[in-house]
């Protein structure tokens, strides 16, 4: 009896020369859920598809049935390795709707926080990458550094990692002296922290033979796929949204923007650590303008908007106009203008951007989310072709998938 | 000598003379609108021309207006010259009977998930698409989730009782719904803030503590 | 307002003296050179203190997760020092973060593929039942489609709490009955979830 009888084979698989390995939604590298179908010939990926939803939260339909400040909540969620740049974010967006100016001083305080935000998103995807090719150490070190900067976003408004931080117009409260005690220990240690970390990986041997020249991408394909943030500076392209649209004074401070070459997992490794060496001096810079800020300007950390902020709580319990504001702004009641507007942020992956089109109802009437994982997660397979499955893990992980900000 | 939103404006006239039409500036944004076939020519002009050089494709998204029939599906495009740093956003509109729309993916590489994701949440069709199939949410779903009558929740989900969360069963109940604008067809109307939300909140918070003591 | 600062800025130098805590001994009887007890407390015993974990990590939980797993709150010292990460060697599923419902078979096959004994800890809101996220898109709580031990609220939860939940599930499968996954009423549990 011939073995076709007993056996049915799936079509044309016996010419078929490669092996179809399944990089599942669940994988060891803690990264999120996404899946790659490869094609192999041997170790060499031939082809690679991806699928992701995994995650799909459907926050663009959540967002239109919440009010303005309910929404700061979802933002968290979108990139949660750095939320306060979300929601950040997302408050410059309904400042710039409802015609609302912050001053300097709040500027600052948000720049301050964006920064340390924008640091332990860097430090997670650079420790991440040292875990994927074997080393373990970097990780467990610079989480220290991580749990300082959680207690920092802990003093602000409470929470650690999903941080609904902020008020349309500035912040909810002042930043108190443990704030700044945590601050300035901070500044004291992290440098010699940072370099250490940088001696671990930036000159070994192993790591960079596993690095240099995985997942290469050039200038203009990088942009032709919209790739923005750090992995459109490794290839070459200094487009960094705080320089181009300064938002929230950041045309006040002096930093440069680290640019790479080549667009491989070496080159976005050193950008990433390039950009926190330079988020660094931006936390000093507006420390200092910070503390130099006298009298009643020192006081200030919220815009005076009172259709759009809180009033203070004794205001409400004594006078009849904060009362009234309060159960509006809580109730979501207030009047939100007509119109549509595009706000964009530097996250820590690229250009986040909100493209909010209100009716002049209580909640949005459209919201999207302009997610740079989303976009630049499609370039994968022409990164990884050709290459071996231990480079296109690299890759992945040296790209900063975030899968909440994938999906959304 | 820098662009401006005049300028660019008036090299559109002047290339497509009354079709392009609507010219407005949001906050600064310059936006017009296109017939919708003409989506990938204007795009292609925007891209090549030595002035204009918009090459960087931000986002490709679309909106549902139940209330203007004709027109139900706008497909808005935020484009950005990077040497010059100026931005613009253009839309097409086209009927939701027939949403068809012809691909930008050979210009921007970029444009194939984001179209994917505007099918998936709106059906729109991308003529010429390479893989139009959806992206985010499940392939066996049937409708088309981010039109606007369609439900938020997942209506056959029997742990969560909408009358506690002031959603009746023909969907969003309001007191208030004469303050109603076209946002309110469907489910995407304002929530129950009255009493009935305030009385019935006491019970469902004793009511789901109950529940929450599971083996 | 300003209030003193409490924590790591000026930390307490540690002290080990009475600080070490020894597993207690089971209850039996002993004698010069023998001690009884029953199996299910001995085999309890090693059980909890070496539970392997599977880090189902699909959100943000996951990223306070890792900070668990770091050295600052260490899961290490609860012996699940070895993560890993194919189910089939593996006694606890710990899944943290949002389920969606392209999520759930998923999950569901891994926990087939688990051996027995096996425990479910879920960790966060959205495991639990679905948090914030009461949309057509994501799993209210992964109830749903596996069978739960555990579950840890919080959006995310601290790390402590994790912890907290984490022993927990020690606390289960200390006292658990050798005899339980063979019995009526965990084949009922397993059949109501339509696995046989």
């Amino acid at each position: 009896m011939s073995v076709e009888h007993h056996i049915k084979l799936p079509e044309g698989s016996i010419e078929k020369t490669t092996t179809t390995l399944n990089l599942g939604p669940t994988h060891p590298a803690t990264h999120g859920v996404f899946q790659n179908i490869l094609e192999l010939d041997g170790e060499r990926i031939v082809s690679a598809e991806q699928t992701v939803g995994y995650i799909h939260r459907a926050f663009e339909k959540l967002a239109e049935r919440r009010p303005l400040y309910q929404i700061t909540t979802l933002t968290d969620r979108l990139n949660y390795c750095s939320s306060p740049i979300n929601n950040m974010g997302w408050h410059l967006t309904c400042e710039k709707l409802l015609g609302v100016k912050t001053p300097k001083r709040v500027d600052y305080l948000r720049v301050i926080i964006m920064e340390l935000s924008r640091i332990s998103d860097h430090l997670i995807c650079n420790s991440v990458v040292g875990v994927d090719s074997g080393a373990f150490t970097g990780f467990l070190y610079v989480m220290q550094y991580r749990e300082l900067i959680y207690e920092i976003y802990e003093e602000v408004c409470g929470s650690r990692l999903t941080t609904n931080m902020g008020r349309i117009g500035g912040f909810e409260r002042n930043f108190n002296s443990s704030v700044w005690e945590k601050l300035e220990k901070f500044m004291a240690e992290y440098p010699a922290v940072l370099k250490e970390f940088e001696n671990l990986f930036t000159r070994n041997r192993i790591f960079m033979e596993r690095t240099i020249g995985a997942g290469p991408i050039n200038a203009e394909r990088a942009l032709n796929y919209g790739f923005t943030g750090p992995n459109l500076r490794a290839a070459g392209v200094d487009y960094d949204v705080r320089v181009h649209t300064p938002y929230s004074s950041y045309e006040d401070f002096e930093f440069e923007v680290p640019v790479g070459s080549t667009g491989d997992c070496y080159d976005r490794f050193l950008v990433r650590n390039g950009e926190m060496w330079q988020s660094l001096r931006i936390i000093e810079q507006a420390y200092r303008k910070i503390q130099d800020m006298k009298g009643a300007e020192a006081e200030v950390y919220h815009a005076d908007a009172p259709s759009y902020y809180l009033p203070p709580k004794k205001d409400v319990y004594t006078k009849m106009e904060a009362l009234i504001w309060h159960f509006k702004i809580v109730m979501g009641e207030t009047e939100i203008p007509p119109g549509e507007v595009y706000q964009s942020v530097e996250g820590g992956n690229g250009e986040v951007g909100y493209y909010l089109i209100s009716d002049g109802g209580r909640t949005p009437y459209r919201l999207h989310f302009r997610r740079p994982c989303f976009i630049y997660y499609q370039a994968y397979s022409e990164l990884t072709k050709g290459s071996m499955l231990s480079d296109a893990i690299i890759t992945m992980s040296s790209l900063n998938l975030i899968a909440g900000e994938m999906d959304a | 000598m820098s662009l401006t939103n005049e300028t660019i404006k008036d090299r559109l006239k002047a290339k497509f003379g009354d079709q392009v039409s609507n010219f407005e500036e949001p906050y600064g944004l310059l936006t017009f609108e296109t017939p919708k076939d003409l989506n990938l020519k204007v795009m292609q002009f925007l891209f090549d021309d030595e002035e204009l050089r918009f090459q960087f494709l931000t986002d490709l998204t679309a909106v549902h207006y139940p209330g203007e029939p004709g027109r139900e599906l706008a497909i808005v495009y935020h484009l950005h010259n990077l040497r010059d740093n100026i931005r613009l956003r253009f839309k097409v509109f086209t009927p939701i009977a027939q949403p068809d729309i012809f691909t930008a993916t050979q210009l921007y590489a970029a444009a194939n998930w984001m179209e994917r994701e505007t099918y998936d949440f709106f059906g729109v069709n991308f003529v010429g698409h390479p893989n139009l199939k959806r992206i985010l949410n499940v392939d066996e779903m049937t409708y088309f989730p981010m039109r606007k009558e369609y439900p938020l929740e997942d209506q056959t989900r029997i742990d969560k009782d909408d009358a506690m969360f002031g959603r009746g069963p023909g969907g969003i109940v309001s007191p208030m719904d004469e303050k109603a604008g076209p946002s309110t067809v469907g489910q995407a109307g304002p929530l129950n803030t009255a009493d009935a939300g305030g009385a019935t909140s006491q019970e469902t918070r004793a009511g789901q503590g109950a529940d929450e003591v599971k083996h | 307002m300003s209030r003193p600062v409490r924590f790591n800025v000026h930390p307490i130098k540690a002290d080990i003296k009475d600080n070490i805590s020894l597993v207690d001994m089971p209850q039996g009887y002993s004698g010069e050179g023998f001690f009884t007890t029953n199996l299910s407390s001995v085999v309890g015993l090693a059980r909890k203190n070496s539970l392997w974990p599977l880090p189902f990590a699909t959100s943000c939980c996951g990223i306070e997760f890792m900070a668990t797993m770091a050295s600052h709150y260490d899961l290490a010292r609860f012996g699940a020092e070895r993560l890993g990460f194919s189910p089939r060697q593996c006694d606890l599923l710990m899944v943290m973060g949002t389920i969606a419902k392209k999520m759930g078979p998923i999950v569901k096959q891994v926990y087939l593929q688990m051996a027995e004994p096996r425990w479910v800890m879920a960790v966060g809101a959205c495991a639990s039942s679905g948090g914030i996220f009461d949309t057509y898109s994501v799993l209210q709580g992964i109830d749903q489609v596996v069978p739960v031990d555990v579950y840890v609220p919080g959006c995310p939860p601290r790390p402590e709490a994790i912890l907290d939940g984490f022993m927990r599930i020690q606390d289960l499968v200390g006292k658990e009955s050798i005899r339980r996954r063979n019995g009526e009423q965990y084949k009922n549990l397993l059949q109501s979830y339509g696995i046989q």
